[in-house]
This record gives structure tokens, C-alpha cells and sequence, in this order.
């Protein structure tokens, strides 16, 4: 217990914890609808292009987070307006963008001159790297998405369920995508920096996965879901400060851990 | 002639470059129950859909008309079974309740009102006992009656369904029909795209049958005469 103590002794375990916590909570919620509706790797699409564009603006001396959270959001536009294209499918449009990211900011990284960019950190992330800004910025978006959802939830539900029912009776499903991309796109971009590009996907899918054992409602899921992703963040943290692993993969196996235990649960009830 | 709930002139529909729907005109009166009927590709669903605003028309006019307040309500809708995640996270009630999303316009929650439209939808169709049952453990035919009666709570004199019978089994299929007769026989305007041609499958008193982009309605007797 006094281990726990001592690790928000630091101020960035202490901002790791706070915005680890909020970007779980909305992950937690947003990602109900994404991982329903089939579009849960857009998530992992965009941390790779959050990578490229982190990677670029370090290079060119700029504030990543300033340069990362715009370009996201456009190319999130850009997926979405793809994803009913015959031509190109959404997935195949996710995956030129995961690569053609990862390339450009792997190339821009090794090209450049005098910069010192560990790679590994952006990969894999690193808690060192969250920043007081970072920590005003998840308090507004979780302020924000947690307001969205409690005066969107029956719309969020007619969208998740049945998309075209939905529209049929008037629910504007055009501007809840481009609002989700938004959202999807900050997320991604804060918690790519804490996480890891390769991992931060992880926590808009794990939470709704776990969540889907334990509740027959849509309800029951949201609030599983929510719930789940904040606690198993908070135990990856405290797992990652005494192992000394790193956070990411660490948040990522305890989701993993529990995902596997809910099935083993389920399928003896 | 009865009452007009719905009037269809000059309807033009393009799906890519192809004419779906050349030059549609069609009256539905109230009580009716319409067959939709044509081959694979035809635009039976591209109709539909274009009747409830989901497809912009190049053409043509469009007017529902419920209990005298014009155009003022959207009809009912049952998709294709196969747009749904069968296996979806949800309770009847909370499917059920969803068609009454729009008569919510900015509030955020469900009242009274569309707590009771909802109940009453379920009683219509027998399904009270499911109300807390999950969706998911529901068998093909119970989750067919669930998504009418989310239909039905949408709105109760004009209903559009998407082949409902598919996926259905024989006995589900029969009493299925049951369900929309019965529904039909109470006052209920009905559309229905139904994929075989069988008597037992044409159970409204008309038939619209899309042929290459031209629509033809007629007394459901006359049309199986042809088939004869």
C-alpha cells in the first residue's frame, strides 16, 4: 500500500494518473459505439497517423500536439467519408493510411539532423512525457464527451444499433460520426504520448469487449465499459510503477487478463 | 376511393448512372396492404428508401399523409434483417423504445409518452414477456416481431418493410404474417417488399411490381392471374 503512496508522490505519476484515467473514461465510452458499428480500427489507423504527424513536428521544431490533433481530426474526415466507398473500403483505406503514416514519420525521424527523438517512446509511450497541458486538455474533452453522452445516449444507441432505422426517423448520423471523429482523434493524440501509438487503440476496444460479458443492455454496456477502462487503467498504472514495465503494455495486459477471466466467467454461468 | 396516405408523381430515381425507377405514380390508400415486388436489383428497396428520405430522388414528388396532419410524421420502418448485428448488446425494451426517437425533437430523454408507446407496441404483438429478455438470445422470428414492434412504435397507420420474411423459417414465416395481417385488419397502412412470388407469400390486397425502372400497381388477385 505505502508503494502506492509514494508513486503520486511524483507530479507525473500524479498527471499520468489523471489523464490516464479521463482518456479511459471517454475511450471507455466512445468506443461502445465504434467497436459495435465494426469501426474500431479506425482508432488504430489514426494513432498511426497521430505517430507520423508527432514525429514530423518534432523534426520541423513545432508543438506536436498543436500540429498532431489538426491532422488527425482532417484525415478521421477523410476515413469516414471513405468507409461507404465500393471502390476503396474503409479497412483498406485505414491500412494505406496506418502505413503510409508510420512510413513518413519513420523517414522523418531518421532524416533529421540534431533532433533527438527516442523513437520508443513514441511507439510505446512513455508517462514522462504528459505534461500539465495534457491534463487540462482530457479534463475538457472527458468534460465535454460525458455531457454528449448523457444527452445523446438514446441517439448514440439508435446509431450504434441500426444506422439506417436511425436515419430513417430523423437522427443526424453525419454530424454524430464527424463529432465521434473528433473526439476519437483528441483521444488518440493525448493518449498516443502516455500509451504508445501501437497500443493506444487498445483502449477504445478492450473495455467494450469486457464490457459485453458482463451486461445483456446497451445501458450496461456504456457504463461497464466506462467503468472497466478507467479501473484497469489505474491497476496497469500501479502494476507498471512496481514491476517497472513499461505503462502501455502493461494497461494493455491487464485488459487482456481481464478479458480473458470475463470469458472463462461467462462461459461457466 | 379511399383516403390517400400516400401519393407518389413523377418519381425519378438514379442509383450510379442507371435509371432505378424511370417515372414512378402510385396512390396508397388507407387500410392498404401493398405487396412490393421485382426482381433481384429491380429497386424495390431503393423505393423505399426513397419514400422515407433515405435516397434523394431526381425527380418527382413524394407526400405522406397521417390522421390529417400532412407530411408531418415519418412512416414506420422494418430494414433488412441483415443490416443487424444479431448479436447485439441490448434489451427488447430499449430496441422497442428507439422508434419513438422522434417525436423526442430536442429533449434528450424518453418521457411517459414514449415509455407507454413503446409498452403498447410490445402488448400489440405479445411480446411483453420478452420486454427485459435480451436481444440477442432472441430466436429468428422473436427478433423479427421485436424490429416491428420498433416499427410500429415509430408510427402506427404506415409501415415500409424490407423483405421481413427473410431468414425466417416456415412456421415463423406463417405466423409472422399473422402478426402483419392482424395489424393490417386494425387500420395499419402497409408496404411490404417480399422476394417470392408465392400466393402465401402476396398476402395484401395489392401488388406493385417494379420492372425495369417501370412501377405497376394492381389488385393482388389480377397480378397472380399471370402466374396462373
Amino acid at each position: 500500500m505505502n508503494v502506492i503512496f509514494e508513486m503520486f508522490d511524483y507530479d507525473f505519476m500524479m498527471r499520468a494518473l489523471i489523464v490516464g484515467a479521463l482518456l479511459s473514461l471517454v475511450s471507455g465510452l466512445i468506443g461502445v459505439s465504434l467497436v459495435l458499428r465494426n469501426k474500431s480500427m479506425i482508432g488504430d489507423g489514426l494513432s498511426h497517423v497521430a505517430f507520423g504527424a508527432f514525429a514530423i513536428a518534432t523534426v520541423l521544431g513545432l508543438t506536436p500536439i498543436y500540429v498532431a490533433i489538426p491532422t488527425v481530426i482532417v484525415l478521421s474526415f477523410f476515413v469516414l467519408s471513405l468507409s461507404d466507398n465500393k471502390k476503396i473500403g474503409g479497412d483498406a483505406t485505414i491500412a494505406l493510411l496506418s502505413a503510409g503514416s508510420l512510413a513518413i514519420g519513420t523517414i522523418a525521424i531518421s532524416v533529421s539532423k540534431g533532433v533527438n527523438i527516442d523513437l520508443n517512446s513514441y511507439l510505446f509511450g512513455s508517462i514522462l512525457s504528459v505534461g500539465a497541458k495534457e491534463v487540462l486538455t482530457s479534463a475538457i474533452l472527458a468534460g465535454i464527451v460525458v455531457v454528449l453522452f448523457l444527452f445523446s445516449y438514446n441517439r448514440i444507441f439508435a446509431i450504434t444499433f441500426d444506422e439506417e432505422f436511425a436515419r430513417a426517423i430523423g437522427v443526424r448520423v453525419k454530424v454524430f460520426d464527424m463529432v465521434f471523429s473528433v473526439i476519437c482523434s483528441v483521444v488518440i493524440v493525448l493518449g498516443m504520448r502516455l500509451l504508445g501509438a501501437l497500443l493506444i487503440s487498445s483502449l477504445i476496444i478492450f473495455p467494450t469487449v469486457i464490457a459485453r460479458e458482463f451486461s445483456k443492455s446497451f445501458r450496461g454496456v456504456v457504463i461497464f465499459s466506462a467503468a472497466i477502462s478507467v479501473v484497469n487503467f489505474i491497476i496497469g498504472l500501479v502494476l507498471s510503477y512496481i514491476l517497472g514495465t513499461p505503462t502501455g503494455a502493461t494497461v494493455v495486459l491487464v485488459n487482456l487478463g481481464i478479458l480473458a477471466i470475463a470469458k472463462v466467467v461467462g462461459r461457466t454461468k | 376511393m379511399g383516403e390517400k396516405i400516400l401519393e407518389v408523381r413523377g418519381l425519378r430515381v438514379k442509383y450510379g448512372e442507371n435509371d432505378v425507377i424511370k417515372s414512378a405514380s402510385f396512390v396508397v390508400e388507407r387500410g392498404d396492404f401493398v405487396c412490393v415486388v421485382g426482381a433481384n436489383g429491380a429497386g424495390k428497396t431503393t423505393l423505399i428508401k426513397t419514400l422515407l428520405g433515405l435516397v434523394r430522388p431526381m425527380a418527382g414528388e413524394i407526400r405522406i399523409k397521417n390522421s390529417g396532419k400532412a407530411e408531418s410524421r415519418r412512416a414506420g420502418f422494418l430494414p433488412q434483417e441483415s443490416k443487424i448485428e444479431l448479436g447485439f448488446p441490448a434489451t427488447v425494451f430499449e430496441i422497442v423504445i428507439s422508434g419513438t426517437l422522434d417525436e423526442l425533437g430536442a429533449w434528450p430523454f424518453y418521457r411517459k409518452r414514449e415509455k407507454e408507446r413503446a409498452i403498447e407496441a410490445l402488448r400489440s404483438l405479445g411480446l411483453m414477456k420478452l420486454k427485459n429478455k435480451s436481444f440477442s438470445k432472441l430466436s429468428g422470428g422473436q427478433k423479427q416481431k421485436v424490429l416491428l414492434a420498433r416499427a410500429l412504435a415509430s408510427a402506427r397507420e404506415l409501415l415500409f418493410l424490407d423483405e421481413p420474411s427473410n431468414n425466417l423459417d416456415y412456421r415463423s414465416r406463417k405466423k409472422f404474417y399473422e402478426n402483419l395481417k392482424k395489424l393490417n385488419e386494425e387500420g395499419m397502412t402497409i408496404l411490404m417488399i417480399t422476394h417470392d412470388l408465392d400466393a402465401e407469400d402476396l398476402i395484401g390486397n395489392k401488388v406493385l411490381s417494379i420492372e425495369d425502372g417501370e412501377i405497376k400497381m394492381e389488385k393482388t388477385e389480377k397480378f397472380l392471374e399471370k402466374y396462373r
